[in-house]
């Protein structure tokens, strides 16, 4: 790791001004992906900007539902009551993740920007367009089993390994951002990129702007919810697929739903127009595997993942099965 | 007769005479080297289940305050970070050291270009020695493997030299690239010999053809595993200084002695200017038995640098410059008659090992033994691969290799519709039918009905998918399991002092077997003491030379020289007793001289004659009395086989559609010998089996077919098993007296809870599902296939 | 603090003040220097482990503000200000009888052999003395998954599961 400056701000405006334009400047918060990666020298910043102290980690009932301040610890989110009561599918995510020592350290708004655990951006001596714009991609041609089924590129196949993504993206989570330009909100779907031509970027965050909360609507959906990942050991490990499900039946018909899949691409899978074709039909497996079907459509296998659509399909079904 | 200072390792023999005696009675620091003849070892009162008492270094451990050898610091220590080649195979054209050498606190960058020449690298060459390994101490410009140690950055903070590594720029001329298993074919060949020497490469016996011919059923399977690195928690590390042509090192090694001679061998320097300390060791599992690289390295920085060097491995780095269990492709074949018995098995196995040495995994040894069988041929050959050499890692060939062949066993039970154990009941070898020999003791008939019957075997229903609970299928299986006993050579000094308390020397190290408490309770046993009487002296190479803590063998091996040196110290106070006119026991007959709690001797017809050790030393002398025993095998290999065995029980739950197998239940029942202490042989059986779920579900070594580069080596991708994946884990021992094993009577217990288990979870999960999963680790993505 | 500090400035060693096991430590450290090696190379608070240094074992285990943490992940200078608790400031200290005073967690992992080579025990320690502490001991199944942040290379999570247990029910170690 080489030598960097550190500095320390109170007030978000602060944060921003000290990061200022410098492209080689970061944020650091619970700092358990940053510094890993820094580690490993993936990352090497020139400065970096202690945001730990400001005063972003609230958790607020608002009138349209939860705000949840970016730099809310995961296990403080995942214990927190209202989140429970009204989201409990975020909590359920938040404490498949990872393992208690890092949830305790790590924040919303990190976990937003998480990188991808693809072992080629890891290992610098390898290509990877994402770390290393134009070298290549590894992953292609070589060990892929973890890697994108869906939405990938040529020059990307890796996958976006946050479960909490995953769960805000069927919450129809909002990112509340500041930057030197003033605030704007960015709907999740919007938040997280496929890699395309520049895989270097994982969120359409700016590279000065700070994340400063994330809100949850209440939705009238009601139902259930459910988290299912699948993984290969029983807890410590990287979703290999999951399934943030919510689903409110009606008299044995679907009338509300949402499903969202990680471990598949570059973000959290979701496809709106599948759910809205679910609403009205009978909540039967026949129903959540053509759905499945329908959110797995144009999947893409590499050499080691084809296991992964099979498995996305029935891990969806599951999940379904599980809320219904 | 005898020397002066403890820390010359030139010992005398001195015979066992008066003479001696009497010079050990005046030098407390005379180490007397008492060739003891192999005897036999009745009418010992030992318990054959130890006392479960807590280890001696418990305290220490659960506090933190044990040392580990990257705890340990020396003033004007510099550290050391190695620089990895990213190649496979090639040669360094140009190390770029400019940057490096840059940074502030970088005092030097050593390579081949300017690494001290090592005088004994003609030693450095594939060794009989299994432990002795082809190291990589830049003395040239090749690369045979990725992540080869190329060059090391040392500079007087870690953070100093962690930026140094990343800043060496190397250039490399590049040849092709030999893979590993399976895809691997390259050179294959018979190898020379097996890692324990006296195992034979390849067997034959009867005739497999006629075996074949004759019988009514017949299985053929191919089984998979493959490369593992064996990851102790406890990264390879060392600090080594010297003090003139004298070198310290603080070194995390399973074997002592064995890195003294090692490193002395390569130095080309004698043993005694190398001092090996190692007081606590984080794991090993194999890969700290070898000596390998960096070990050599540390001293070579620290020669060049004139500095104390302190190297302490990476996590990345450990995949690949300090061993892995090589990868298997195992062919089986089995035919019965129709009595269900055995009539031909044969056992082809392919490993691999690296471009410039020779490990061979031994995974066909135990199908040799395991069963009656007149029919049999073993068959070993390796492939060469770019890649670090293969080392023992945990139950090296047994782990592999029994879990193709109790999975054989297994399909051949559902074959013939027989229960899977009474087929292995039915085809039960009553002796050793590959050395031809009886078996110093066996309880395997027992272990398997006092395992069935505490696991409810009677309560699994032949037919496999018959269980379920909700999502999952469940299902049980079992295996037989097996480890030789292995010994090797240890000495050990016992000193019984004037006020009743015992000391102990050997160099031996705790791997975290619980050696050092062991070693207390054998000594406290043989002189009816309890062990806060005992002090062991251990983990530096200053005292008696001791055996590796590898293939289960120490306790058999430094165990065993304890219990001689001991009881050689008894038998002088026997003596000492029956020659003193003040003794209760003067004139009694040496034999009549019994031991009793709390260091009482006693007349054994007549137990009101007697006194304690204390008041003996005291009237005599008031000195104490010590032995040095160095003990080794003695002709009872030649008669007979030495096995410790077992049973092992599994239950799974497999989600189908989801492709989980969680195991829900392991039992293992374990015929070992002599249990020293119940509570640590418990822990050891009992991690041999997470070990086992570990290789049956998790563990693999991941390489990228370019360039045989690790694409998983660190510790969240390269799976082993978390607390979540152990449910519910026991692990019993029947009680087992054999006096034939060695003096202690032990049969080692490291490595069986590994072996059979790996298949009995194979086993459990044909059961569930019906179907057979012969490639290890069984993942996700192919149970849902 | 000013947005225009330039670089070469703030990457010296800067003076901070740790606080851990209760004692105040004033050192210079480079931003860089994680706490587990402040902690380890420069207060030789070696019981806190280094087993992967990057999160991925656990055996690095402290308490931060009396949560757990991954002192490889943490930078020390924005430790400041923190109570930071490692595997040396559990016990009570002193001694009882003779025997040394342990925390109840520490004597039950002894009686249950919750350790073999003991690299990991200050991790597992830490982290079960916080499953305790945060109500995470109600079952086997609960311990279990609580203390997944924690590999154990040897193998004795049964072990370790019994010591949390024995604790939880108020066991008084012997």
């Amino acid at each position: 790791m080489k030598l960097f400056s550190y500095a320390q701000a109170t007030k978000p405006a602060d944060a921003v001004q000290l990061l200022g334009a410098q492209t080689q400047s970061k944020f650091i918060a619970g700092g358990t992906n940053l510094v890993d990666l820094m580690k490993y020298d993936v990352e090497s910043p020139d400065r970096l900007v202690d945001i730990s102290q400001l005063a972003l980690t609230q958790i607020d009932a608002t009138d349209k539902g939860l705000r949840i301040g970016a730099l809310a610890r995961n296990s403080d989110v995942a214990a927190n009551a209202l989140v429970m009561k009204q989201f409990p599918l975020l909590s359920e995510a938040l404490l498949a993740g990872a393992s208690p020592q890092l949830r305790n350290m790590a924040t919303m708004g990190g976990n937003l920007l998480q990188r991808t655990r693809c072992h080629y951006f890891y290992d610098v001596s390898q290509p990877c367009n994402k770390r290393a714009a134009g070298s290549g991609c590894g992953a292609i041609g070589g060990y892929n089993r973890i890697h994108a089924i869906l939405g990938s590129s040529p020059s990307c196949i890796a996958t976006n390994p946050s479960d909490m993504n995953v769960a805000l993206a069927a919450l129809d989570a909002v990112v509340q951002v500041t930057g030197p330009n003033g605030s704007r909100s960015i709907p999740i779907l919007d938040f997280h990129r496929l890699p395309g031509n520049t895989p270097q970027r994982d969120t359409v965050l700016e590279a000065n702007e700070l994340i400063t909360a994330v809100d949850l609507p209440t939705t009238a959906i009601g139902g259930k919810s459910h988290y299912l990942k699948v993984r290969d050991r029983a807890s410590y490990a990287f979703a290999l697929v999951s399934v943030a499900a919510r689903l409110a039946v009606e008299n044995g018909v679907v009338r509300d739903v949402r499903i969202a899949l990680g471990g598949v691409a570059h973000k959290p899978w979701r496809l709106p127009d599948v759910e809205k074709n679910m609403v009205g039909k009978p909540a039967t497996e026949t129903t959540f595997r053509s759905a499945a079907k329908a959110l797995l459509a144009g999947a893409q296998p590499h050499e080691h993942n084809a296991f992964k659509i099979q498995l996305a399909e029935n891990a969806i079904v599951r999940a379904l099965q599980t809320v219904s | 007769m005898w020397v002066a200072s403890r820390e010359l390792a030139t010992r005398w023999c001195v015979a066992n005479s008066r003479q001696a005696l009497s010079l050990v009675l005046d030098k407390i620091s005379t180490l007397v080297w008492c060739l003891i003849q192999p005897m036999t070892f009745k009418n010992m009162a030992k318990k054959l289940l130890g006392d479960p008492i807590n280890r001696v270094d418990g305290a220490l451990k659960a506090t933190g305050r044990a040392r580990y050898s990257a705890d340990i610091k020396r003033p004007g220590m510099l550290h050391g970070v190695l620089v990895m080649s990213t190649i496979a195979n090639g040669k360094i054209t140009a190390i770029d050291t400019a940057d490096a050498l840059k940074v502030p606190g970088v005092v030097n960058v050593m390579s081949h270009q300017n690494a001290p020449k090592l005088a004994g690298m003609d030693k450095n060459k594939p060794s009989e020695i299994a432990t002795d390994r082809v190291l990589h101490v830049f003395q040239d410009d090749l690369v045979h493997y990725n992540n080869q140690p190329i060059a090391m950055v040392l500079a007087e903070t870690l953070e100093q030299a962690t930026e140094g590594a990343s800043l060496v720029r190397v250039t490399y001329q590049t040849q092709p690239v030999k893979l590993p298993l399976p895809a691997g074919k390259a050179d294959m060949s018979t190898p020379k010999q097996m890692p324990r020497v006296d195992d034979q490469v390849d067997t034959k016996r009867g005739d497999l053809a006629a075996g074949l011919a004759a019988a009514i059923n017949r299985m053929e399977e191919t089984y998979t595993t493959p490369t593992m690195n064996h990851n102790a928690l406890e990264p390879h590390a060392l600090l080594a200084y010297w003090e003139g042509d004298k070198l310290t090192m603080y070194n995390a090694t399973q074997g002592i002695s064995g890195c003294q001679k090692r490193v002395a061998e390569i130095f080309g320097m004698p043993k005694e200017n190398v001092r090996v300390i190692t007081q606590f060791l984080g794991g090993g599992f194999g890969s700290k038995g070898t000596t390998f690289s960096h070990v050599m390295l540390a001293p070579m920085a620290a020669k060049l640098t004139g500095k104390p060097v302190r190297l302490v491995l990476k996590r990345e780095q450990m995949f690949g410059m300090v061993g892995n269990r090589s990868a298997t492709v195992q062919r089986l074949n089995l035919a019965t008659g129709k009595d269900g018995k055995l009539l031909a098995t044969a056992h082809h196995s392919i490993t691999q090992t690296s471009d410039f040495d020779e490990f061979a995994e031994p995974a066909g040894t135990i199908t040799r033994m395991l069963y009656a069988c007149p029919n049999l041929d073993t068959t070993h050959k390796f492939i060469r691969a770019n890649i670090g050499t293969p080392a023992p890692m945990r139950a090296p060939g047994e782990a592999p290799g029994v879990f193709a062949l109790e999975s054989a066993i297994d399909e051949m039970a559902a074959q013939l519709r027989m229960d899977p154990l009474a087929f292995r009941l039915a085809n039960y070898a009553e002796t050793d039918p590959n050395k031809d020999k009886p078996f110093s003791s066996k309880s395997l008939r027992e272990c398997y009905r006092q395992g069935a019957e505490r696991f409810g075997w009677s309560k699994r229903p032949a037919q496999p998918r018959s269980l379920k609970n909700g999502n999952y299928l469940r299902g049980m299986g079992m295996a037989t399991t097996v480890y030789p006993m292995n010994r090797g050579e240890s000495t050990a000094l016992v000193r019984l002092k004037p006020d009743g308390t015992v000391q102990v020397e050997t160099a031996t190290q705790d791997l975290g077997t619980g050696t050092f408490t062991i070693m207390t309770q054998i000594a406290a046993e043989v002189f009816g003491l309890s062990p806060d009487q005992v002090t062991l002296s251990a983990g530096d190479s200053i005292y008696p030379t001791s055996s590796v803590s590898g293939g289960s063998r120490n306790t058999a091996s430094t165990g065993s020289a304890v219990t001689q040196a001991a009881q050689e110290v008894l038998k002088k106070a026997r003596q000492m007793a029956l020659k003193d006119p003040k003794s209760p026991l003067f004139n009694v007959a040496e034999a009549e001289i019994v031991v009793q709690k709390g260091g009482q001797l006693q007349q054994k017809s007549n137990p009101k004659v007697g006194e304690a050790l204390t008041s003996l030393l005291k009237r005599n002398g008031n000195k104490p009395l010590e032995a040095t025993v160095q003990s080794k095998q003695g002709d009872e290999k030649g008669k007979y086989s030495m096995n410790a065995f077992g049973a092992v029980f599994a239950e799974v739950e497999v989600d189908e559609l989801l492709g989980e197998v969680r195991v829900t239940r392991l039992l293992g029942s374990f015929a070992a010998g002599r249990i020293v202490n119940l509570k640590t042989a418990r822990s050891q059986v009992l991690g041999g089996m997470v070990w086992a779920v570990s290789m049956a579900l998790h563990e693999k070594t991941v390489f990228d077919p370019r360039n045989n580069r690790v694409m998983n080596a660190n510790l969240a991708e390269y799976h082993v098993p978390v607390n979540a994946d152990i449910q519910e884990i026991d692990g019993f021992f029947i009680e087992e007296a054999d006096d034939i094993v060695n003096p202690a009577g032990v049969k080692g217990i490291g490595e069986i809870g590994v072996v059979g288990t790996v298949s009995a979870i194979a086993n459990a999960i044909y059961h569930a599902t019906g179907r057979r999963f012969r490639d290890l680790p069984i993942t996700v993505d192919k149970v849902l296939a | 603090m000013a947005a225009t500090t330039p670089a070469a400035d703030t990457a010296q060693k800067q003076a901070i003040t740790l606080k851990v096991n209760r004692k105040t430590y004033k050192l210079d450290v480079e931003p860089r220097e994680t706490l587990l090696d402040v902690l380890r190379e420069r207060l030789d608070l070696t019981g806190s482990k280094k087993g992967c240094d990057h999160g991925q074992c656990g055996a690095c285990t402290v308490h931060v503000d009396g949560r757990t943490a991954n002192a490889c992940l943490l930078l020390a200078v924005m430790q400041q200000g923190r109570e930071i608790t490692t595997i040396e400031g559990i016990a009570p200290g002193g001694k009882t009888n003779g025997q040394e005073r342990l925390h109840p967690l520490q004597a039950a992992f002894i009686k249950h052999d919750g350790l073999q080579c003991g690299y990991c025990t200050p991790g597992q320690i830490m982290s079960g003395v916080a499953v305790l502490r945060d109500g995470h001991a109600d079952s086997p199944a609960e311990i279990r998954e609580w203390m997944s942040g924690n590999i154990c290379r040897c193998g004795a999570y049964a072990g370790i599961v019994a010591a949390i247990e024995s604790v939880k029910k108020g066991d008084t170690i012997g």
